[in-house]
Formats: structure tokens, sequence, C-alpha cells
């Protein structure tokens, strides 16, 4: 298949100038991500405090757990009480709920999705197929560790955990958080190479930069 | 249904028929006459709507089985039309003309079970597998255990049991 929509071309902007356009080059940062050190003393746990108090969930349902994640959202379990919200766009998002089992053809728009959020960013993955492939651990098409495509702060297990469940994940999270280990945006940055090793192992149709901020 | 097959009978070859309940019934055509034979039961008699396209590997006879699902909306009933095809360069002729939404079954059977459908609109673009270089996972010759231990990283610590043995074992130790 060719690939024209990340191919060197000319378009025709609407003032009817010819402009060269290399979308890999143009449209992406092709810079690797930089470890950020964080602030001293009181300064960060006070920003460590205001993170963990306001987390910003990206509203993508990658498996069957996204349904888990309807409940929680709603006048029932109610996340939003405990500072817990969903975004529509990773640029305000802070936290990647992995919901269940990933394809590979969704590991590839989670990686693009993950590298838009801002830092500081966290993964909470989301049933038992994040962690070991669940009940799709020989399948053809779905990938068996999470951990080895992107830094992961909780894992919770269960096939699938109910919305309870996800509540306590979520505190776990911000226990973390507060005691400033929630650090995975600076963990991919440092060992970048063996995540996008191992990514590019698996996404054998790679149309997109090495990183996509 | 049988008033069906029997006007069937005059028009075409039908192999075999088998009515499997009232209301659903399969019958088994040769590849080259399969195409007119839907035509002839969607134009003439009202099998308008087609539920499915699917096919299954008998990898001992070595050949394909595809079954196109029609449905008669006034009558209530099923009809499937089983077509055997040839598992080595597995081919067959395309049903887009017939039913536009054909075209993603058929793009699904070319990427699972490697079944060409020459003609049909977007056949060769990746469905769901992108960038697939094995061979195509639902054939039965693939084996998925064996495909995904070596290119997922599995998790150490996953052990499996023979259920038999297992509760055997639990359940009368001392046997």
């Amino acid at each position: 298949m060719g690939k024209e929509y990340i191919e060197k071309r000319t378009v025709i902007s609407p003032e009817g100038n010819p402009i060269e356009v290399d979308p890999l080059k143009d449209y992406f940062c092709d810079a690797a991500p930089k470890s950020c050190k964080s602030a001293s003393g009181i300064i960060e746990k006070f920003a460590n405090w205001a993170r963990s108090e306001s987390l910003w969930v990206l509203g993508f349902g990658t498996g069957c757990g996204a349904i888990e994640m309807r409940p929680l959202m709603t006048p029932r379990f109610d996340a939003y009480r405990f500072g817990i919200q969903w975004r529509p766009t990773p640029r305000q998002a802070s936290v990647f709920v992995i919901s269940g089992y990933l394809s590979v053809k969704t590991l590839k728009r989670v990686v693009r999705s993950y590298e838009q959020m801002q830092n500081p960013k966290f993964v909470v993955a989301l049933g038992s197929c994040t962690i070991n492939g669940g009940m799709y651990w020989d399948s053809y098409n779905t990938i068996n560790r999470l951990d080895h495509y992107m830094p992961v702060d909780v894992y919770i297990a269960g096939c699938m955990p109910r919305p309870e469940a996800l509540l306590a994940g979520f505190d776990k999270l911000k226990h973390i958080i507060r005691e400033g280990r929630g650090e995975g945006a600076n963990k991919y940055a440092e060992n970048f190479d063996w995540y996008k090793g191992n990514q590019k192992k698996i996404i054998k149709d790679w149309d997109m930069p090495d990183y996509n901020w | 249904m049988q008033t069906i097959i029997e006007n069937l009978q005059k028009h075409f070859q039908v192999v075999s028929y088998h009515q499997q309940r009232e209301n659903l019934g399969f019958l088994i055509a040769s590849k080259e006459v399969a195409v007119g034979l839907i035509t002839h039961l969607r134009d003439y008699e009202g099998f308008a709507h087609l539920v499915l396209l699917t096919a299954v590997d008998w990898i001992e006879d070595e050949h394909f089985q595809l079954t196109y699902l029609l449905h008669h909306p006034e009558k209530k009933v099923d009809l499937g039309v089983r077509v055997m095809i040839s598992r080595e360069n597995a081919e067959m002729y395309s049903i887009h003309h017939l039913w536009e939404q054909a075209r993603t079954y058929q793009r699904e059977l070319r990427e699972m079970f490697g079944i060409n459908f020459p003609g049909s609109p977007d056949v060769d673009k990746p469905f769901i597998l992108e960038g697939w270089e094995e061979i195509p996972p639902y054939r039965r010759d693939f084996d998925t255990k064996e495909y995904s231990e070596k290119t997922y990283f599995p998790r150490p610590g996953r052990e499996t049991h023979d259920p038999a043995e297992y509760m055997k074992k639990k359940l009368y130790p001392n046997e």
C-alpha cells in the first residue's frame, strides 16, 4: 500500500500558492522527549498534591473495560467527587486509562495519544489483559504486557474490575503521585529507545514519526 | 421453503440440500454457478438481504467453505448457500455488485483467510491487521499460540494444567 499521506507533496493553499509539505517534519516535533527535573522541596510537594487532586482522564476506551468507566463517571459511582474527570483530547488529559486488551492496531493509536499528552502523565492499566494478556494471552493480535510499550503506574487486576476497584486504583494512584513516584513520563523519556524498539517490533506498519509531539 | 428449492432445481444444479430448521436451510453450489444462483435468489425469489458471508477452513479436505447466508424478509426464511473452493490459490467471484456491503466481508476474508475476490473494491487494503507478514491468521495451519509467544513478550509465570489431570490430583490425591 502506498502511504501518500506521509510522503512529501505540494499542496495549493487557499490563496492559490503552492506549498511544499513534508508531514513527518512539518506536523510533528522530531526530537526525542527529555526527562524533566522536578522542583525542590515544598514546591514539588504542593505541585504533586495539586496533580493528585485533579486527575483528568483521557476518554479513550481501548477494549471491553471501557464499559466500566461509564458507571464510574455517572451518578452511581460519581468519580467527579474525587477530582477525576474525563477529557476529550490528549492535550488536556493527565491520566491514560488503558481499559482492557490492546490489539496491535489500537496500540498504535494508544502510543500516539500517550505521546501527545502533556507531562506529567500517568498510566492506569485496567484488567488482566494489560498485565499478561488475560484471556487473550495466545491471540495473534493482542499484546501481552503493556509495560513493554509504556510505563505503567497502577495495575488494576480483574476481568473486568468493577468500578469500586477502579476507584481504589485511582486512590492508589493519588498516593503514588503525592509521594512523588509518579515519574512515568520521565521513565519513558529515559528509556525511550527501549520502548520505541518494542513498539516498532510489534507495529509493523509504522507510518508516524518517532515522537508524536 | 420446499417450493423455493423445487423452483431452484428447475434452473440450477443444486448439489445437496439440507433443512436445518423450518425456516433455515443450506444448499451446496459449485463455484461457477454460485453467483448466478445468488443473483436468481435475490432478484426472482426475494432473498433481498445478505445476512453474512463467512468462511470455514476444512484443512483435511483441502478446501475453504464459503457460506452466503440470505434472508427473505417477507417469508421470514433464511437460506445458506455453501460454496467449496480450493485452498490453493483460493479465489472466488465477487458479489459486491449485488450487495454493496459484501465488499467489507470480502476484504475481511481476504485478510483473515487469504481468499481473493478479484474486482472487489479496496480488497487489498488492510482491514484489521496492519502490516501483517505471516500467513493469514484464520487459516488453521497458522499457530496463534506460537506466534503470540515469539512476538508479544509473554510474562513468565503462567502455568497451564490439563483440566482432567489437575482435578483428579486435587479431588483424589491418594489414588
